[in-house]
């Protein structure tokens, strides 16, 4: 028996018919269907109806626990190794700023760019997708729609045909 | 069309008609890719790598003989190492400018020209790094600035603004390269799919991490990108405010002035736009980009160098006023001793590059003339230049009590430190444009595929 493939791939030529195509899809009930395009297409995430990304989240706790430390840091260090400046208070807040704000910025930036790979399981190696001879294109001038062969209810005629309606410029099977 | 669209009613337009997706990539990322690289690169890369050398040598008679070998002494203790240390940083803050307060206001032109100043950013504050490091005297000790788990007990102190320095700068490298990093993801994979020869291709794809240009992970991406140019864009309103903050806290007459710290800023954009259009006019012409940075690119950014050329002028009249009206006899001295001093000529051709100059300006044809825009883009970075060393020469050198007054000469190797840091600089950008696209790929299409929607 031929093993299962990773799913079913088509390319298109321009963003209008990729778009029109992935509504089709999406209308014809398939759930597993991934996307490839050459540049971000917002649009896409409302027709796959994406949830809401975590990134803003992530990066906010970021930056509070990266400024929250820097801060406690900083008035540990006046406390720790005090010096008396004329009977002003040791821990002078306000000259903390600075180097609170900047290590709130460097946490967030680190910590986004890490939450990045993690949510895209990046870096990653090789992938089935890249086994397709027309892949190359993804990066460059065309548009891809993969319907996964893992997803519920999939069968290959079924989205052979979904894709084939959609008129794209080519359509192959991807091996997994 | 959105609000902050400015109205062109000129025709000009962002990337010349005929662009679509197929074209940009392969035009882009065939700098990197052909072979052989033409040979003004290698003649470049020569004279610049000559450059890097004498920056080693000089480094290393540094490390040997110590800091002495700079004309640094009391009363001048800054001399060219913050001289320098202030204009490399301040020209590496058009790069974030551009990419993430331009980014963040839509203005659509940024797309073409922010990958390049994002690596000029890197390599400025690449070599303005070197200057304080070895400044220090004994650099082998720079990590007493950080705080780090000391068996005394011994904190860095954190009310200082050259404590500020270090994590703001520090920051500001690391921050840059992430930003610059992350928007380069995308186009990796594109150079990785468009590269002849297996080698290449693995260097490249594991360089992209491998991207794919999955939907799911342009979500996440789209967002992160968005937020790092938000994080950047205060980022670069501090940097500099910090290190004009380096002056304005000492209570040196010259340098202890409210103004410095946004004075600065302006500044360094002013700085950074002028290096900006340095060297994007000549890459443009050897490399035949006239298509993607196109006339309206040089014009806009002529006008963001002449906007902050004014803030600078108020700056210099901010400080000669503020001299003036304070009645202090100390301020009006430095003031007076700057125009008339020793240093004369240092001032007045300060004037002529970063106030005279830009005025040529107003007048479109000259604007819109790469050439003449040039020498005014020039004229700036000596300007700034010359600006730094007014504010640190002139301060230092005649401070309150006559007694401790004297005058600074740099000597061969201050000069020496100098060029070699332009040589690392060109040098380092001379690699990326051999070896990686120096224009965005990613936004041109979506900026090609944009604009095929309007018309």
């Amino acid at each position: 028996m031929k093993p299962a493939p990773y799913g079913i791939m088509a390319a298109f030529r321009t963003e209008e018919s990729y778009l029109a195509a992935l509504r089709a899809v999406e209308l014809a009930g398939f759930r597993r269907v991934e996307t490839f395009t050459p540049y971000d297409v917002e649009a896409e995430e409302e027709v796959l109806r994406r949830r809401a990304t975590p990134m803003g989240w992530i990066m906010l706790a970021a930056a509070l626990v990266g400024g929250g430390g820097a801060f406690l840091m900083q008035w540990y260090a006046a406390r720790a190794y005090g010096i008396d400046v004329g009977g002003r208070p040791v821990d002078s807040w306000p000259a903390f700023v600075p180097v609170t704000f900047e290590l709130t910025v460097l946490t967030a930036a680190l910590t986004g760019v890490a939450a990045l790979m993690l949510l895209c399981g990046l870096p990653r190696l090789d992938h089935p997708v890249f086994s397709d001879r027309r892949f190359r294109r993804a990066s460059q001038d065309r548009f891809f729609i993969c319907i996964r062969a893992d997803g519920p209810g999939f069968d290959g005629e079924g989205a052979r045909a979904a894709l084939v309606r959609a008129a794209p410029e080519s359509i192959e099977e991807v091996r997994a | 069309m959105r609000p902050t669209e400015p109205t062109s009613a000129d025709s000009l337009e962002l990337a010349a008609p005929g662009q679509t997706l197929e074209s940009v990539s392969r035009d882009i990322s065939a700098i990197p890719l052909q072979r052989p690289h033409p040979r003004f690169w290698w003649l470049g890369f020569a004279v610049s790598f000559l450059g890097m050398m004498v920056l080693f040598a000089s480094l290393a008679w540094i490390l040997i003989k110590g800091v002495g070998v700079w004309g640094i002494n009391i009363p001048v203790a800054w001399g060219f190492a913050i001289i320098n240390f202030v204009w490399w940083i301040g020209i590496g803050h058009a790069g974030t400018f551009i990419s993430a307060i331009l980014l963040l206001l839509h203005q659509e032109w940024r797309t073409s020209i922010n990958r390049f100043t994002e690596a000029m950013t890197l390599f400025a504050v690449a070599c303005a790094g070197i200057y304080p490091l070895m400044h220090l005297g004994r650099p082998q000790f720079f990590f007493w600035l950080l705080p780090y788990p000391d068996t005394m007990g011994l904190w860095p102190q954190f009310r200082s603004p050259l404590v500020w320095d270090v994590f703001a700068v520090s920051t500001y490298a690391t921050v840059s390269l992430v930003f610059w990093y992350v928007g380069l993801l995308p186009d990796l994979a594109t150079m990785r799919d468009r590269a002849e020869g297996l080698g290449r291709r693995r260097i490249y794809g594991l360089m992209s991490l491998g991207w794919r240009g999955d939907g799911a992970h342009w979500h996440h991406y789209r967002k992160l990108y968005i937020l790092l140019a938000g994080l950047a864009a205060p980022l670069v309103v501090s940097v500099h405010s910090i290190v004009g903050m380096d002056f304005a806290i000492a209570i040196l007459p010259g340098w202890h002035s409210a103004i410095f710290p946004p004075y600065f800023v302006a500044g360094a954009i002013f700085s950074g736009f002028s290096m900006v259009l340095t060297l994007i006019i000549p890459l443009r012409a050897v490399y035949g980009l006239q298509g993607m940075v196109t006339a309206r690119h040089l014009d806009l950014m002529a006008k963001v160098m002449m906007a902050m050329g004014w803030i600078v002028a108020y700056g210099y009249f901010g400080e000669f006023f503020t001299a003036w009206r304070s009645g202090v006899i100390f301020d009006r001295y430095v003031a007076l001793n700057r125009v008339v001093g020793p240093y004369a000529p240092y001032f007045w051709a300060l004037m002529a590059c970063n106030i005279a100059a830009p005025q040529f300006l107003w007048s479109k044809r000259l604007r819109q003339n790469p050439i003449s825009l040039w020498v005014v883009a020039f004229c700036v970075n000596v300007g700034m230049w010359i600006e730094r060393f007014v504010i640190v020469i002139t301060s230092l050198h005649r401070d309150f009590m006559p007694s401790a007054w004297g005058m600074y000469h740099a000597t061969f190797w201050d000069y020496s430190t100098f060029l070699g840091t332009i040589g690392l600089f060109a040098s380092l950008l001379f690699l990326f444009i051999r070896f990686l696209p120096m224009i965005s790929m990613t936004e041109m299409r979506a900026l090609v595929t944009a604009k095929e929607g309007k018309s």
